[in-house]
């Protein structure tokens, strides 16, 4: 079966993405990376789902698809906001949460 | 229903309407509002009055005006309100004193300004007052206890001096430090003790119960619970340090109302609940707080001596005080019971008297600073007359209020009930007896400073005000019934005996049985 | 008869006018002094009613005899209590006395009444109270005249009359302990009566403080009343009948002597507090920074004489609880002989006139204590009597002076000398009042002190007999001296005393000018400019306000003391408890005594004389020679005379010892008290800026600095970097996963 093979494609595109969000400092680029994890999490629902004959891993990722389309709007819009209000979209400069 | 059972409920809740009424007025009209607040506190002692009017003073032992309904039946706690001969004074006092505190307040409010917002605090601080002399669940109790925490807290916060957020938020932490370890006890009191008819938080079932199914080493446990809860707010040593700070940064009216009525809620708390629900312990408690209740007395009094601020002053003297009403507490007799309504009333009365004065003293010289001020008789001879017939009630000059609270307390002293060491307390009858010197020491000394000599070059030509009419009108009813208790004190002492004497002898036939 | 059982009139009456003056005096026409006259004259006819009332209910008892008298039973104990004795074949027969009573309190089972019990020495009391209050409230009109305090001053009088009525109609020591307590706070108030200065109020405070030492032993003495009568009645009370009785009968009833015993101690420290026993009456000298009426009314003739007249009341409590029947020393007779002497050897000292009278009224309040202490009850309470009248006299002869010769100084040696001449009237006065305190027949002091001295010495106690001989030597002495000074040499007043302002401390504070009662600037303290009006117009007689209590007083000072002399002796069938008592034995008077007595006080007067007048014996010597030589013998005893005439006293006697007691009363005592004050503020600032606000603050706020510290340092975390959060939850999920790897 092919299953380890997605599984490991579905772990490197994951560290891919865990490597973006930690080191990236473009805010677009940080949402990209978060969306490489999305990826990955969805390649493992469609791997499981085929191995079990189950439809809902399909389906579950579909919702995810969808969710993400969402999800990369309001953090565009997020992004561009925080561009606006700070002139940078550099994740450093955004510290207001700063204790 | 009938007027006997919803007097009470409503001499508990009108404040809160009133508050309501006052919240819903608009800021700008200040006028309506202190017409509302007044409106609703006389009609609160106007129906105290009517309750005092129609107690039967020949059972005052016996709850009156009881009403007992069901209110949370998961933890069989009942909406259960009642007086007895020791709630009666009490809530009167508690009525009386916010209402003189509304007419001082009339054109005195501190800064920031605000009467609705002060109002309406003051009414809520009334609720919780009344409501706890008169809750006989302990859930309603504590309910109402806590009630009164958070309206004083803003009183000092908002409307306070310059250390105001230390000094509020100090007594804050303190006080519900307390109060959480005594609603442990509460909750071990519903839990272990084998009342008749199950677990229950009614007081006087709890009462009645005697501490049954709890060992003496269970019960110890639980009655420290209780004492922390209450003795926070007594305050007795060590645990007074919020008190001072408290009333030397609180409003005028904060001050009295804190001196008068809240002192009070801790030493009416070990009358009600934890000297007759847990009799075994509080014989085994007893010595020791009354050995806390002497410190007090003569610490509180050193404490005294070494202050500059008037104020000041005045708040470590309500130490020495409470220490007093302690000590008769603690000597577990009903004329030691007795005593301490009496001086609680008393130093209501007196302190909180003193506190006003304290308050216009600094409202025309702008400072509290004993060395800055100075013949206050010749720039204000009535106020600094007052001053004087104030001092000597308090160090507890016979024929005025102080002395039956003082006197009575020691006299119980002397031969301790429930079969206590004689030798011990009659070694603190001897040390309260030194402390009566030390507070005519420093009531003398603070006199002698503000009222007589001449007045300081920075004040001589001060445009310092008398007493006005709203001072006249809040402090003359508070005076008049200072000499009236001082020279006829079994006004008082009627009413609280049979209440006493039932308490005692509840808690000796436990002992003994 | 009606005047005993309705003598709670008595109190009430003034107590009404206090009320009556502070709210309407100053709108009156005389400012108040006249319904404070008007209440103090009507309870003087009530108290001379009751006092007859009394003494007829004492000789119908006597003519009744045995009959009424056996079925004398105290009905409350259900048994008789009466004090059957055969003295002299004559059987004494119990007098009950008159009470009435009132529920004050009830509280845990015991009810406490308030209440008159009339008898004796409620009676004797009620008249000398009445009496001079009376002629103080007269003879203030004149001398307060145009004081700024005028209406409060008559306000306080009638406060303080009626307080100290109320403690003497008491009957029970609770109520006791409260007229005790106001007649102290009317002291206070009058002390301070001018509180613009600080000396005065300073004596005020001093005053009450010293008092209220005193009073820690009677809050606990009046307590352990109640218990005395518990043990021996089985019901607890304050009632004074019944107190007497349980003490009286202590052997008997089971009373335990060590209860006894310290009831006695706790009553006689209130005692030595409020009479001016040694070592708490170094108020009393202070205490004349009053207005001079004050001194006579209250520290002379009443309210010092409470406590005297509180060991007479419970006199059982002392007589059993310090066995005095057994003769030796007591700490009564002890504390009082010493005063007797201590008192004494100061007024030589004193260059203040007030301050002689006070120190001599120290020294005769000792002879009062003394006399209770050796059992000589009669003895006692009749010196208390003559002493009132005539210690009064001489307080009010010496305002006089300083009223209209001395320019309000009391100064003798500055302001004073040479004034008989101008001040016939007071003089005379004086001199009466100073031949009955110095003992000569046949004036008051001489009878009463002669009974106090021969009791001592039939009762036992030889060497407080002794103690009372010197101290009459010195009585006589230091007032020959006082009246030396005050009335003979030269006019040393005048203009150059005004000049001096060393003077200023014995210089009574007039603010008569100060008319401005809604002062807004300081009041101006007008002192020496007041009076301005006869100020200048050099000494001259006082007028007949002043002059007309002086005769009165002078008369009793003349003629009172016959009333117990031998032969006479009707204060001893009249005053003398015959009821819950114990049987005192009653010396015989003596020839021999009384004529030592009387020699005594001569050569004291001799001596002084001889000095003072003559200029005979070491005068001036101490300008020639030093204190450190002065003790070889008795001549340089009167060496010290000289040398502390310079320095401001001592006579002919013990000069040294009078030098100690004055350093040791400054030095010593009032240091005690001083750094007791001082000790106490020391203690409170270490206990407050130490315990208090390192100590126990310091533990409440550390945990609240903990508290902080703790967020402070976590807060560190909070970088607000976003991929550190997301860095913080990856490895949060490694260590997860290493975690559940491990478990595997």
């Amino acid at each position: 079966m092919l299953l380890n093979q997605f599984l490991i494609l579905s772990a490197v595109l994951f560290g891919c993405g865990i490597y973006g969000v930690l080191t990236r400092k473009h805010t677009v680029l940080v949402l990209m990376s978060v969306e490489l994890m999305l990826a990955a999490v969805n390649i493992n629902l469609v791997a499981f789902g085929a191995y079990n004959g189950n439809v809902a891993g399909q389906v579950f990722a579909l919702f995810v698809l969808t969710i993400a389309a969402a999800e990369v709007g309001v953090g565009l819009a997020i992004v561009l906001l925080i561009y606006r209000n700070l002139r940078s979209a550099d994740l450093d400069d955004v510290d207001v949460m700063k204790g | 229903m009938e007027w006997s059972e919803w007097a009470l409920t409503l001499a508990v809740f009108l404040p809160a309407v009133g508050a309501v009424i006052v919240m819903l007025i608009p800021r700008a009209q200040e006028e309506l509002i202190k017409w509302v607040t007044l409106l609703t506190t006389v009609a609160t002692l106007g129906i105290v009055l009517a309750i005092l009017f129609d107690f039967d003073y020949d059972r005052t032992h016996d709850l009156q005006f009881a009403i007992n309904n069901d209110w949370i039946d998961v933890i069989n706690s009942r909406y259960h309100l009642g007086v007895d001969g020791i709630s009666l004074p009490l809530l009167a006092l508690s009525a009386f004193i916010t209402l003189l505190c509304v007419i001082y307040s009339w054109n005195h409010f501190p800064e920031p300004h605000n009467p609705k917002a002060f109002l309406a605090l003051m009414l809520i601080l009334e609720v919780g007052m009344n409501g706890t002399f008169v809750a006989q669940d302990l859930i309603l109790f504590f309910v109402f206890f806590e009630i009164v925490l958070l309206p004083m807290f803003f009183m000092i916060g908002v409307w306070g001096g310059p250390n105001r957020q230390y000094a509020s938020i100090k007594f804050f932490l303190f006080t519900l430090f307390g109060s959480a370890i005594m609603l442990l006890g509460f909750l071990a009191l519903y839990f272990q003790v084998d009342a008749p008819g199950g677990s229950t938080f009614d007081m006087v079932r709890l009462t009645e119960a005697a501490g049954a199914g709890m060992t003496h080493n269970v019960q110890l446990l639980v009655f420290g619970a209780l004492f922390l809860g209450f003795a926070i707010k007594v305050p007795m040593f060590p645990f007074h340090t919020w008190l001072p700070d408290a009333h030397t940064e609180a409003p005028t009216v904060g001050s009295v109302l804190l001196a008068a009525i809240l002192l009070k809620l801790g030493t009416y708390g070990f009358i009600r609940i934890a000297m007759p629900i847990l009799p075994d312990a509080a014989k085994s408690w007893a010595p020791w707080i009354g050995l806390l209740a002497v410190i007090g007395i003569i610490y509180g009094a050193l404490g005294c001596l070494a202050q500059t601020d008037m104020k000041r002053l005045i708040a470590f003297s309500s130490v020495a005080h409470m220490g007093f009403v302690m000590l008769a507490i603690a000597s577990l007799t009903d004329a030691g019971f007795n005593a301490a309504v009496f001086g609680m009333v008393a130093h209501g009365l007196i302190t909180g008297m003193l506190f006003f004065l304290a308050g216009s003293v600094q409202h025309n010289f702008d400072t509290r600073e004993l060395s800055r001020l100075g013949g206050l008789l010749t720039q204000a001879p009535k106020m600094g007359w007052i001053l004087g017939f104030c001092a000597m009630a308090s160090l507890g000059l016979p024929g005025l209020a102080g002395f039956w609270g003082e006197f009575p307390a020691l006299f119980s002293v002397f031969d301790p009930g429930m079969g206590m060491s004689e030798a011990v307390f009659r070694t603190f009858m001897v040390i309260g007896a030194v402390g009566t010197v030390l507070a005519a020491g420093y009531l003398l000394w603070m006199l002698q400073k503000v009222a007589f000599g001449t007045p300081k070059p920075e004040f001589a030509h001060a445009h310092i005000h008398d007493v006005n009419a709203f001072e006249w009108t809040a402090w003359l009813p508070i005076l008049l019934l200072i000499v009236a208790l001082g020279i006829y004190p079994n006004m008082l002492f009627r009413v609280t005996d049979g209440a006493a004497t039932n308490i005692i002898n509840g808690m000796s036939q436990a002992i003994g049985g | 008869m009606g005047f005993m059982e309705n003598a709670w009139l008595v109190p009430l009456i003034p107590a009404v006018s206090f009320v009556l003056i502070l709210l309407f005096g100053k709108r009156m026409p005389k400012q108040g002094s006249e319904l404070g006259i008007l209440a103090v004259g009507s309870s003087f006819v009530l108290s001379v009613g009751a006092a007859i009332g009394w003494i007829n209910r004492v000789n119908d008892a006597e003519s009744a005899e045995g009959e009424h008298a056996l079925g004398m039973v105290f009905r409350a104990m259900g048994r008789s209590v009466g004090r059957f004795s055969q003295e002299e074949g004559h059987a004494v027969l119990p007098v009950e006395p008159i009470t009435r009573s009132i529920t004050w309190l009830q509280s845990g089972g015991i009810k406490l009444s308030a209440g008159i019990q009339i008898d004796g020495l409620a009676v004797m009391m009620m008249f000398v109270v009445t009496l001079i209050s009376l002629l103080v409230h007269i003879y203030s009109t004149e001398y307060m005249r145009g004081d700024r305090r005028y209406t409060h001053f008559f306000a306080t009088l009638s406060l303080f009359t009626a307080s100290m009525l109320l403690l003497v109609v008491s009957d029970n020591t609770l109520q006791l302990l409260v007229g005790w307590e106001l007649v102290g706070l009317c002291s206070f108030i009058l002390i301070g009566h001018w509180w613009e200065d600080k000396p005065n109020s300073d004596a005020a405070v001093k005053a009450f403080l010293t008092t209220r030492t005193g009073d820690i032993g009677l809050l606990c003495g009046v307590i352990m009343t109640f218990f005395v009568v518990q043990a021996g009645t089985g019901e607890g009370s304050f009632n004074i009948v019944a107190l007497n009785d349980s003490a009286a009968n202590a052997g008997e009833l089971g009373v335990s002597h060590t209860l006894l015993l310290w009831t006695a101690v706790g009553l006689l420290a209130g005692i030595i507090g409020k009479s001016g026993q040694f070592p708490l009456h170094t108020w009393l000298p202070d205490a004349m920074a009053g207005p001079t009426p004050v001194s006579a009314l209250i520290h002379a003739a009443t309210m010092v004489v409470a406590g005297v007249y509180l060991g007479a009341r419970v006199f059982p409590v002392f007589y059993e609880g310090f066995s005095i029947a057994d003769g030796g020393v007591n700490p009564m007779a002890l504390v009082g002989g010493i005063t007797v002497i201590i008192g004494a050897l100061l007024a030589f000292v004193q260059d203040d006139i007030k301050k002689v009278l006070a120190y001599s009224t120290v020294s005769q309040l000792g002879y009062m204590v003394l006399a209770l202490g050796v059992g000589a009850w009669v003895a006692a309470i009749f010196h208390l009597f003559t002493h009132a009248f005539f210690k009064a006299n001489l307080f009010l002869g010496a305002g006089s002076v300083s009223h209209s010769g001395s320019h309000h100084s009391f100064d003798m040696k500055k302001d004073m000398g040479g004034l008989r001449k101008y001040m016939p009237q007071t003089f005379w006065t004086f001199m009466i009042g100073t031949a009955a305190l110095a003992g000569i027949p046949p004036l008051a002091g001489f009878w009463s002190k002669d009974e106090i001295l021969v009791n001592a010495g039939e009762n036992d106690f030889q060497v407080f007999l002794i103690v009372g001989m010197v101290g009459a030597l010195l009585t006589a002495a230091y007032m020959t001296r006082c009246i030396y000074y005050t009335f003979f040499g030269e006019y040393r007043g005048g203009d150059h005393a005004h000049a001096d302002g060393a003077g200023d401390e014995l210089v009574e504070h007039h603010l008569a000018e100060v008319q401005d009662e809604h002062a807004h600037a300081p009041v101006a303290v007008a002192t020496h400019d007041a009076h301005d009006d006869h100020a200048h117009a050099g000494p001259h007689e006082s007028n007949w306000l002043i002059t007309g209590p002086l005769w009165v007083l002078s008369a009793f000072s003349l003629g009172i003391g016959l009333l117990n002399a031998p032969g006479i002796e009707k204060f001893t069938e009249w005053f003398e408890p015959r009821f819950a008592f114990p049987d005192l034995p009653h010396a015989e008077f003596s020839v021999a005594w009384a004529s030592a007595a009387v020699v005594t006080g001569l050569i004291g007067i001799g001596l002084s004389y001889a000095y003072y007048w003559r200029g005979l014996g070491p005068q001036r010597l101490s300008e020639r020679n030093s204190l450190a030589r002065a003790g070889k013998t008795f001549l340089v005893n009167k060496y010290y005379l000289d040398y502390l005439y310079e320095n401001v006293i001592v006579a002919f006697i013990k000069g040294p010892l009078a030098n100690a007691a004055y350093w040791f009363n400054q030095h010593v005592i009032d240091n005690v008290l001083n750094y007791t004050g001082r000790g106490a503020m020391t203690a409170g600032h270490v206990v407050y800026d130490y315990i208090d606000q390192k100590g126990v603050d310091g533990v409440v706020n550390g945990i609240g600095i903990s508290t902080d510290e703790a967020g402070s340092a976590v807060r560190e975390i909070q970088t607000g970097r976003l991929q550190f959060y997301a860095f913080m939850l990856v490895l949060a999920l490694g260590v997860f996963a290493l975690a559940l790897w491990i478990a595997a």
